[in-house]
C-alpha cells in the first residue's frame, strides 16, 4: 500500500507543481463552455436545453487534453521501466497512477461545473445533476482513457491517436451521462436509470482499464 | 545466489543482436559486458530485467528468494534516470524508496553516501548530468536489491565520483552482492569480463 500510496502522491505532487498542468484542463474546459454561448446566441432556452452536452463534451475534451502524458512522460524518463519492474503488480500501479491523474485533473472540473453551469442558464437542480454525472463519469473517461494512453506510449505524437482511440470509447458515457442530466431537467425520464447505467460503465471501466492498459505497456516496452 | 544464462537470444525488430550467448555470475562477483557499439549490451541487462522478452535461451536466479521474480529482486539503472524534473532532489529519493519498498537506507543518508547531501531541496532539473547519475545511484542504496543491473554506471560522473562508485560497488559485493554491468571504461573493481560482439 506505501508503494501505491507513494505513486499517487507523487503524481499529483508533479500535477500541481508549474507545467504539470492540473491546472490546464480546468482553463480549457472554462475556455470551451465560455465560447459556446458566444456561438449559439442569447436564446436562454436553448442555452438551458443544450447545457448539459455542453458541459459533458467541454469535460470529455479537457480529460482528454492531459491524458495523453499519462505514461508517455514515465516511459521517456525511465521511469516506467522501474515500474514495470517492481513488487507492485502493473495492473495496480496503472489504476494508481489513473486514480492519481483524475484527483488532479479530473475532480476539478467536476467543482468547476456549477461555475459554468450559471453560464450556460442552468438552475441548481440542473447544475447539480450534471455535476453528479460528471463527478460519477469523468473518473471512467480517465480510466478508459488510459488505455488509449498505454498504447500509444511508444509513440512520439501519440496525443492525436490518442483522442482517435478514446473518443468511440466514451460514447455509451456520453450517451448515458448527458441522457440522466436532460432527465434530471425536463423529463420524462427518471434520472435513475441512465444514472445507475452511467455508475454501471464507470465500475466496468475501474476493473477493464488497469488490466487492458497493464497489458499493453507489457507488451509495448520493446 | 548464482545468476546463469544459457543459450541466450536476442532478436529486435527482426534483426538478431546475438544468440547462443552464455554467462555465469554467483554472490559477490561483478560480471562486466563488453562491447562495441549495437553489440547489443543494453539489450542483455534488459532481457535480464525482464523489460524485453527473449527470443530463445535462458537466465535463471539460484538462491534468490523464491516467491519474487529476478527482476523483482534486481536494480535497473538504465541510461535514463527516472528523475522527475519538477520534484525536489529529496522528493525523487524518497519516492523510488517508498515505491520499490524494503528500505535499506534513509533517504538523506543515501543521499550523503553519494555526495549530494547539500542539493536536497533543489529541484531535480537544475542538476547536471554528473549529479543525476549521483541521485540515481542513491536509489540502489536506499533500497537493497541483490542484483544490481548497470547500463554504462561511470557515464557522466567525475573522477571523484567514479571512485565513489567503485567503493559502492566493491561494498554491494562484499555484502554478497551481484553485479552486471554494461562498460566501456574499467569499472575499478575484478570483474568477470563478457564480451558481445566481433572484435571492436
Amino acid at each position: 500500500m506505501t508503494a501505491l500510496a507513494a505513486l499517487i502522491r507523487r503524481d499529483i505532487q508533479i500535477a500541481l507543481r508549474v507545467g504539470g498542468g492540473a491546472l490546464i484542463g480546468v482553463l480549457f474546459f472554462l475556455t470551451v463552455v465560455v465560447l459556446m454561448p458566444f456561438a449559439v446566441g442569447p436564446d436562454l432556452a436553448l442555452l438551458t436545453r443544450l447545457g448539459p452536452a455542453l458541459l459533458w463534451l467541454g469535460a470529455l475534451l479537457a480529460s482528454l487534453l492531459t491524458l495523453d502524458r499519462l505514461f508517455t512522460a514515465d516511459h521517456e524518463d525511465g521511469s516506467l521501466d522501474l515500474i514495470v519492474m517492481s513488487r507492485t503488480p502493473l495492473e495496480l500501479a496503472c489504476a494508481a497512477k489513473a486514480l492519481a491523474h483524475w484527483l488532479a485533473a479530473g475532480l476539478p472540473l467536476v467543482i468547476a461545473t456549477p461555475v459554468l453551469g450559471l453560464l450556460l442558464n442552468l438552475d441548481a437542480t440542473a447544475t447539480s445533476a450534471v455535476a453528479l454525472t460528471l463527478l460519477v463519469g469523468t473518473p471512467a473517461l480517465t480510466f478508459t482513457g488510459m488505455i488509449g494512453a498505454a498504447l500509444a506510449v511508444t509513440l512520439h505524437r501519440g496525443g492525436l491517436l490518442l483522442a482517435v482511440l478514446v473518443l468511440p470509447l466514451s460514447i455509451p458515457l456520453l450517451i448515458f451521462g448527458v441522457a440522466a442530466s436532460q432527465a434530471a431537467i425536463s423529463g420524462p425520464l427518471s434520472f435513475g436509470a441512465p444514472f445507475s447505467i452511467l455508475c454501471a460503465l464507470s465500475l466496468a471501466s475501474f476493473v477493464i482499464g488497469p488490466f487492458a492498459a497493464a497489458a499493453s505497456l507489457r507488451h509495448g516496452l520493446d | 545466489m548464482r545468476l546463469s544464462g544459457r543459450g541466450v537470444r536476442c532478436v529486435r525488430g527482426g534483426r538478431e543482436i546475438f544468440s547462443g550467448l552464455d554467462f555465469e555470475a554467483s554472490s559477490g562477483e561483478a560480471l562486466a559486458v563488453t562491447g562495441p557499439n549495437g553489440a547489443g549490451k543494453t539489450s542483455l541487462l534488459r532481457l535480464i530485467a525482464g523489460l524485453l522478452t527473449m527470443a530463445g535461451g535462458s537466465v535463471d536466479l539460484d538462491g534468490g528468494e523464491a516467491e519474487l521474480t529476478l527482476a523483482e529482486q534486481a536494480h535497473y539503472l538504465g541510461h535514463r534516470d527516472a528523475l522527475k524534473p519538477a520534484l525536489s532532489v529529496l522528493e525523487n529519493l524518497a519516492f523510488w524508496r517508498d515505491f520499490l519498498g524494503g528500505a535499506a537506507f534513509d533517504a538523506a543518508e543515501s543521499l550523503a553516501a553519494v555526495g549530494l547531501d547539500h542539493a536536497g531541496h533543489l529541484p531535480a532539473a537544475y542538476l547536471s548530468a554528473g549529479q543525476r547519475r549521483r541521485l540515481s545511484i542513491a536509489r540502489l542504496l536506499a533500497v537493497r536489491r541483490p542484483i544490481w543491473l548497470l547500463d554504462e554506471p561511470t557515464n557522466a560522473l567525475d573522477t571523484a565520483g567514479q571512485a565513489l562508485f567503485a567503493a559502492l560497488m566493491r561494498d554491494h559485493l562484499a555484502r554478497g552482492g551481484l553485479i552486471v554491468a554494461a562498460t566501456h571504461a574499467p569499472l575499478g573493481l575484478v570483474a568477470r569480463e563478457l564480451r558481445i560482439g566481433g572484435p571492436s
